[in-house]
């Protein structure tokens, strides 16, 4: 079965995005597909670079990455929920003026559109947080 | 294409989790998807006449509310017993909304292919 997965709410506000995380890995080692994960609203906070929890907490954001590059899922921050939160990747950085890269590894910048194709092949949509 | 009803459950005005999430509507419906929108609980209040969003430095939402038609989204469905829990009926919100008992709300969504959360 093909999922269309959208998170919205923050690392430290709620588990929703640790019940994301565990579902997804359940469903891929259940042979079922993961088309996109989309992160909104407050959901775009797992995709920080720079969040470091202390060393005894769980790396939320690097589990993301390490999900990206190791089972190849699609990890896409909506560009207006990201922009208006302080997230900012590379070239939107340089469009503004600035020097910076927020976003964290595996994850990549889009518009709801992408959220919307997703729903759209998806046989299942659930929405976390 | 496909169908999608968005259930709007949460109280306005704490946040902009009402804009971001009509922001996702007025995609869909530009993509030219079927969208429907259901109203219950403190969702209700979501379309309540008279906000002063403005004072509270906050979006008014109903601006964006009233661009629902022009998308095409024309079937707006609020529950019964949430608007009426609240002290409200049709004639305060800003928008026509088919009022649905609560016992009829899983009939509805049966109808729908995808169900999206506000």
């Amino acid at each position: 079965m093909k999922f269309a997965i959208q998170i919205n709410a923050s690392p430290y506000q709620s588990n929703a995005g640790l019940d994301a995380y565990y579902f997804i890995q359940s469903a891929l080692n259940s042979q079922h597909e993961i088309l996109r994960v989309f992160f909104y609203k407050e959901g775009i906070y797992h995709a920080f670079r720079y969040a470091l929890p202390p060393d005894d907490e769980s790396k939320f954001n690097r589990n993301w990455t390490e999900l990206a590059e190791q089972r190849g899922i699609d990890l896409v921050v909506c560009i207006s929920a990201a922009q208006r939160r302080g997230l900012l990747c590379e070239d939107e950085a340089r469009r503004q003026g600035k020097q910076d890269n927020d976003l964290a590894g595996g994850f990549r910048i889009g518009g709801l559109g992408l959220w919307v194709e997703a729903t759209l092949q998806a046989d299942r949509c659930i929405v976390f947080g | 294409m496909k169908s999608y009803l968005f259930v709007m459950r949460r109280p306005p005005n704490l946040g902009n989790h009402v804009q971001e999430t009509l922001d996702m509507i007025l995609t869909m419906a530009a993509f030219d998807q079927a969208v429907s929108v259901l109203f219950a609980d403190d969702g209700v209040l979501q379309l309540k006449a008279g906000q002063n969003q403005a004072a509270l430095s906050l979006k008014e939402t109903s601006a964006i509310f009233n661009a629902l038609p022009v998308y095409e989204v024309n079937s707006l469905y609020v529950e019964a017993e949430s608007l009426k829990s609240r002290g409200l009926a049709p004639a305060d919100l800003i928008l026509p909304a088919q009022a649905i008992e609560r016992i009829k709300i899983s009939e509805l969504m049966k109808r729908f292919q995808v169900i999206i959360p506000d």
